[in-house]
């Protein structure tokens, strides 16, 4: 379904553009409106670009001798947009099989086609249950996703993206949304370790959230275990059994972070306690009742990574269900999670998880903006608070010189002009948005 | 029809309540106003019961007596013509947590309801406002050996962390008879694999093979810290999170409650713990316990009891409404419990389920209120801090409007820590503010609604 309306706004893009003309290495734009995030936004400017980087920025900076000029009067020029969740660039989950002894025992699912021959039942945490700790994002990128270009076209110049999975399913990377190769688009390899609570695919233990949160407890012990093991063999292996070499757990000790799914209070309250018991740094994604448990996110020490996919009230829903205080609230008060976590400090992003298009995020996030949120601290939740939560800071996320030339340039204000953007930078390469699709309806793309 | 209504509504001010906590200046400053209750009937169910007074300092009972003088300050209650009990104690529910089963596999030790407390589950104010104040939440009874419990507190509007009552010791369920073995005749799925095991004699030989395992993990560690402490380079063990709880129940760490129907199962695992050393906490369910209440006695295991429900499956016909009496008057420590799980409609009366014991067998009103206060509390090992009116006590305490054993009587105020968590009167006024704050929510959707119809459909 969703693949169906990718390559539908596909056949309308592809004529236009997207396909970057080979960029000069030397770019400036000038007199234009320059939002750098990290510091003051500088009313009328430059933005000189160098061999993928940006050299400098200024009020009063004359573009170099025999740079490519860009005329910026009008335009807006923001750090390019980061995807804090995302599943862009990596191939598609294999389509779930049936998952025995699963929550409610198991539903025997109809139709699914079975893939491979049925999983091992897990006996315990020794199983390693859906966990796949060793696989990386950044090495299954596909420079060729057919969502790349659509998720440059909304603004976006790079993205969080993580494997699909079970309940460990392995290590996200920061990559840049363009690039012909792989390896170029890999800005950082591993941005955190992706948990799940659902046990999807697996047969046996853990089939209940208690016990996946016991396997997690019991992973992370094994892992601290291994690795003390391990060093004391290196040190001196001389009559001591030599620990087995156990990939699942190597993968877990390679963890920087993780990131855990979270939307209610209650989720968020869990899995901030379980991150601590852990002792890892931890994001937590989805966070729909953050506007709830903002203080408790602070004490926490978590980031979130917001889903902006907000509640909104179920098609024809039958007039005679009354829906309860906390749906209907949860509804309204939902787009003003962005404002209770600025308000307490908790560092945030946004996903684009459960979009049907990129291009919707900033019509998601002006709703969060018409509800207060200022606009300085969306842009900076769509920049550079992404790439601080994540560690890439220091590279990405701002207009500063030395940083990479990720940029999306913009007739006017990103959230007063949706659809406006005019060129997007990645790598100080530029790409032009491909011309807006005619809407889809639902339903349309299965004539 | 009417009751639904009610349950409707009670749930609306229930999340309203939460919502906006009172706050009186007190509280704000950090300090707990100090409260005295005059005049009232006091059921304190260690000291006999009188006509006095009761003063809360500090969350907890400061002084109990016929004549009590007022801490400066305080907040008087008149409490003539009411009765105050201690709050009850549910030793068996499965309310306010997001997952009771790790049915996977036969011994779950690894796994703990603590892990998935909801501490906005509506049976938590259900239970309240019947006058629970403190409910003992098991693991489901899928397991010979089931995951850990915990003792959780109704504060209402807690957090999950604010909800665990921490001074109680920790404690894990056991299950026998037809739940652990079913799960090992059949198992839905296409691929599923039959756990073992799938008997009575299975159930007895999975416990027993755990604590083997238990006393062998004991045992590397053992030989690890000599072998340490001799300064030999030795690789330590790895730390099994499913051996260590039960090697805290062979060091009498660690509370066992055992779900068990039928007398030959109790007795099987009496003899199984006295083989290996420790002593069983309580028998869960226990419907059969009349028939083996002497053994129950001299091996020391407390037993919670349903007051008079049986017949749902084949063990258990063969109970009696007389089993919590039989078990008292032969020396057992006795509970009632209501096994509520998310609906906890049993919690909300556990003051009749008591009142049955007096029914049936002729328990002194005292002894059968202790099946749902301070014999629970003694069961879980809580009883220096709750069950009883004593000073010293934690101010867990429930105001009824007449004797709690009658069936009219009714719950009007609870306290937890010397906080008030449940009011009638406010309850009922917070229903209306509630219904008034829907209202408005429903309003504004239906504005914007109407504000965004000209646009867009949304694609």
């Amino acid at each position: 379904m969703r693949r169906a309306i990718w390559s539908f706004f596909l056949c309308l893009g592809l004529t236009g553009a997207g396909v970057a003309a080979e960029t000069p290495s030397l770019v400036a734009i000038r007199d234009a409106r320059i939002v750098t995030v990290s510091g003051a936004t500088i009313e009328k400017g430059t933005v000189v670009i160098a061999d993928g980087l940006i050299r400098e920025i200024g009020e009063s900076v004359a573009p170099p001798a025999g740079a490519w000029i860009i005329e910026g009067a009008g335009l807006t020029v923001y750090p390019g947009l980061i995807d804090g969740f995302s599943a862009w660039a990596q191939p598609a989950p294999p389509a779930a099989g049936p998952t025995p002894g699963g929550r409610g025992g198991g539903g025997a699912g109809a139709g699914g086609a079975p893939s491979g021959p049925p999983p091992q039942r897990s006996w315990g945490p020794e199983d390693r249950p859906g966990t796949t700790s060793w696989v990386k994002a950044a090495d299954q990128v596909d420079p060729n996703d057919r969502r790349l270009e659509a998720a440059r076209s909304a603004g976006f110049t790079t993205a969080v993206t993580f494997p699909a999975g079970s309940l460990v399913s392995g290590h996200g990377a920061v990559v840049n949304l363009a690039g012909a190769t792989a390896g170029e688009m890999v800005v950082h390899p591993s941005a955190g370790l992706r948990l799940e609570l659902n046990a999807r695919g697996v047969s046996g233990f853990p089939n209940s959230l208690m016990g996946v949160i016991a396997y997690f407890r019991q992973l992370w012990l094994d892992a601290g275990h291994y690795r003390q093991v391990k060093e004391m063999y290196e040190k001196n292996p001389a009559g001591l059994a030599r620990p087995a070499y156990d990939r699942a757990l190597e993968g877990v000790l390679e963890a920087t972070r993780v990131v855990l799914p979270a939307g209610s209070r209650v989720e968020l309250e869990r899995m901030a306690n379980l991150a601590s018991e852990l002792k890892m740094p931890a994001i937590l994604r989805g966070g729909h009742e953050a506007y709830r448990a903002a203080d408790l996110l602070k004490s926490a020490g978590v980031s979130v990574v917001l889903n902006v996919k907000w509640p909104t009230k179920p098609r024809d829903l039958d007039p005679q269900v009354e829906e309860s205080f906390r749906t209907l609230e949860l509804r309204d008060k939902a787009p003003t999670s962005p404002i209770a976590l600025a308000a307490a400090g908790v560092p945030f992003a946004f996903t684009s998880e459960g979009l049907d298009t990129p291009r919707e995020m900033l019509t998601a996030v002006k709703k969060s903006i018409d509800r207060g949120l200022s606009r300085e601290a969306a842009i900076r939740a769509l920049t550079l608070d992404a790439a601080r939560i994540y560690g890439v800071d220091g590279r990405l996320g701002s207009i500063e010189a030395g940083k990479i030339a990720n940029l999306v340039v913009v007739k006017g204000d990103l959230f007063d002009s949706l659809g406006r953007i005019q060129m997007i930078f990645i790598d100080g390469k530029k790409f032009e948005p491909a011309p807006e699709a005619a809407p889809v309806r639902r339903g349309e793309e299965t004539r | 029809m009417r009751m639904k209504t009610g349950v409707i509504l009670l749930c609306g001010a229930v999340a309203l309540l939460a919502q906006q906590p009172r706050q009186t200046l007190g509280q704000a400053l950090g300090k707990k106003q100090p409260i005295l209750i005059q005049n009232a009937t006091i059921h304190t169910v260690a000291k006999g019961t009188f006509v006095g007074s009761l003063s809360i300092v500090d969350g907890k009972i400061a002084e109990v007596g016929e004549k009590v003088l007022a801490p400066a300050g305080a907040k008087i209650i008149n409490g003539s013509g009411k009765h105050v009990i201690p709050g009850m104690i549910d030793c068996h529910t499965h309310i306010a947590v997001d997952a009771i089963n790790e049915g996977s596999v036969s011994v779950s030790s690894m796994t703990g309801v603590g892990d998935v407390v909801n501490a906005e589950q509506k049976s938590i104010y259900y239970a309240l406002a019947g006058g629970v104040t403190t409910a003992n939440v098991l693991h489901g009874s899928a397991n010979s050996i089931g995951g850990l419990n915990v003792v959780l507190k109704m504060r209402w509007g807690k957090d999950a962390t604010g909800l665990v009552m921490a001074e109680a010791p920790p404690g894990i369920k056991f299950a026998l008879g037809e739940n652990p073995k079913r799960q090992g005749m059949a198992q839905q799925g296409s691929n599923a694999v039959r756990r073992y095991p799938g008997t009575r004699m299975g159930v007895e030989d999975v416990i027993r093979q755990a604590f083997v395992d238990a006393r062998a993990y004991r045992q590397q560690w053992k030989s690890y810290e000599e072998r340490k402490a001799r300064g030999e380079n030795v690789l330590p063990p790895r730390r099994d999170l499913k051996l260590e709880p039960l090697v805290e129940v062979l060091e009498g760490k660690r509370l066992v409650h055992a779900h068990s129907y039928r007398a030959d199962e109790i007795l099987m695992l009496i003899r199984l713990a006295e083989e290996f050393g420790f002593r069983i906490a309580t028998l869960q369910h226990v419907l059969e316990g009349y028939k083996v209440a002497k053994e129950i006695a001299a091996h020391g295991a407390g037993a919670s009891t349903f007051s008079d429900w049986w017949s749902y499956k084949m063990e258990a016909y063969d109970a009696i409404p007389y089993n919590a009496a039989v078990l008292h008057e032969k020396g057992v420590l006795v509970s009632i419990n209501s096994d509520d799980a998310s609906g906890a409609e049993i919690m909300r009366r556990m003051n009749t389920e008591a009142a049955k014991a007096v029914k049936y067998g002729g328990v002194s009103d005292n002894d059968a209120l202790a099946m749902v206060t301070l014999n629970p509390a003694k069961q879980l090992g809580i009883d220096k801090y709750v069950g009883s009116i004593e000073a010293g006590k934690h101010a867990d305490l429930v105001i009824y409007d007449r004797d709690p054993l009658s069936i009219y009587s009714r719950v009007e105020k609870v306290f937890i820590d010397g906080e008030e968590y449940f009011d009638r009167e406010s309850d009922a006024t917070g229903r209306s503010r509630f219904e008034a704050e829907k209202k408005g929510l429903l309003e504004k959707e239906k504005i914007d609604e109407k504000q965004r119809a000209p646009a867009r459909r949304p694609s």
